[in-house]
């Protein structure tokens, strides 16, 4: 019984961030912001290739940086708006498994579609074959980490004032760590950089349901 | 003999830098209900949440000591939260809830008059519709504890009466039943507890 409501609360987790919460605000709005981004890179700096090539890299990583803010104001409000969260600990549901639920389901709906996104980024950034593989390789080690930082700062703003912004802000400085290790592995001779990256995502995804359950609790 | 279905002993409120109320106890059989008056601000919702587990006691400003609260079996509880999706049609919200908790009963769902609203989405019911959604959900979770926090508001007068039977159903099979309301209740069997008695 428990373990069917725990499937049942993951699935409902996924649909909700693949597809949007009716009418919109899905996964493909990340996925486009972080495509344009992309795009308008050369428009800013110019039409260089080669320069491109050189800085490419560094500008997928800062897309995804702030693709991962799209999705934060809605990854938990709502649910704590609605009480669902109390619903669920009535039921003897841990704050802490809802919270890890909601990490992996946040992972599953944003990473894959992201790094599929990169490809066709590379593409029009002119990136060569190294660096889209070191890109994709270190988004598969960071994106665990930046889905556990956005969730627990989702968790620790919600149901504040100005929220979402806040979240923005917090967001961006506890993800420097992953932003370092990820793009200093495109670097010459910084692959170590990738397991760097696999380990700050590791610390942070072991910490996120502890804080986002204390954020859960203190907030009711 | 059947246990108490709660026992709760000195439990204590304090909001911030306000002491809500203090030294109440509370034993609710089986098959009891129990209504919780008092004019509004005075803590009953406080109180409901502190009973259901999400807030904790304050410790009592004399002696020091935090209150217990001890259920006997599961609880269910609706307040003005109706903890569905927005965004789904009703019947997608409560099937979320079925394979969580069970499916809720055709008869409850037509009983509460919502079988023609399952394919509305949930942002569109009306406050009253919404309320009779969540007793939808309270229903299927079928827990033999129940807390209602203010279950009237919004409801139409046909609508209260059906609560009050519905209480009443719920309390002859058995289960217990804590309601916190200003409004008075046409139930018969009903315990009262003025809240305003242990306030500080």
């Amino acid at each position: 019984m428990k373990g069917a409501a725990l499937l049942a609360i993951l699935r409902r987790d996924l649909r909700l961030l693949l597809l949007g919460s009716g009418g919109g605000g899905g996964i493909m709005l990340p996925i486009l912001f972080f495509l344009a981004v992309a795009i308008i890179f050369p428009f800013a700096v110019g039409p260089d290739p080669k320069l491109l090539a050189r800085v490419g890299g560094g500008v997928i990583w800062l897309a995804a940086l702030l693709a991962a803010i799209l999705p934060l104001d809605r990854l938990i409000e709502p649910d704590r708006e609605a009480g669902l969260f109390e619903q669920w600990a009535l039921r003897g549901i841990s704050e802490e498994v809802i919270i890890a639920l909601r990490l992996l389901a946040h992972w599953l709906s944003f990473a894959p579609p992201l790094m599929l996104a990169t490809l066709p980024a590379a593409a029009l950034l002119g990136l060569d074959g190294r660096t889209i593989v070191l890109v994709e390789l270190g988004l598969l080690a960071g994106t665990p980490g930046l889905a556990a930082v956005g969730v627990a700062v989702a968790t620790i703003t919600a149901g504040l004032k100005g929220g979402a912004a806040l979240a923005g802000l917090l967001f961006i400085p506890l993800c420097v760590p992953i932003l370092i290790f990820g793009a200093g592995a495109l670097a010459i001779g910084g692959e170590s950089g990738l397991a760097l990256a696999g380990a700050a995502s590791l610390v942070l995804v072991a910490l996120t349901p502890f804080a986002g359950a204390a954020a859960l609790r203190a907030g009711r | 003999m059947p246990s108490n279905a709660l026992t709760a002993t000195d439990l204590c409120c304090r909001r911030g830098d306000r002491w809500l109320f203090s030294g109440l106890s509370l034993n609710l059989a089986r098959g009891q209900a129990l209504h919780i008056l008092g004019p509004n601000g005075l803590g009953k919702s406080s109180l409901m949440r502190m009973l259901a587990g999400l807030l904790p006691p304050s410790p009592d400003p004399v002696s020091g000591t935090t209150g217990t609260i001890a259920w006997d079996g599961p609880l269910a509880l609706m307040d003005e939260r109706h903890g569905l999706d927005l965004g789904q049609p009703l019947g997608a919200a409560l099937a979320f809830w079925a394979r969580v908790d069970g499916p809720v009963p055709d008869e409850a769902i037509k009983g509460l008059g919502l079988a023609n609203l399952l394919d509305v989405p949930v942002r569109y019911l009306s406050t009253g519709q919404k309320k009779r959604a969540a007793l939808a959900r309270l229903i299927g979770q079928n827990a033999p504890n129940w807390l209602l926090d203010e279950p009237l508001n919004g409801l139409d007068v046909a609508a209260c009466a059906m609560v009050e039977r519905m209480i009443e159903r719920h309390c002859a099979g058995g289960g217990a039943c804590i309601i916190a309301s200003h409004q008075p209740l046409g139930i018969p069997a009903l315990t009262r507890l003025d809240l305003a008695g242990y306030a500080l």
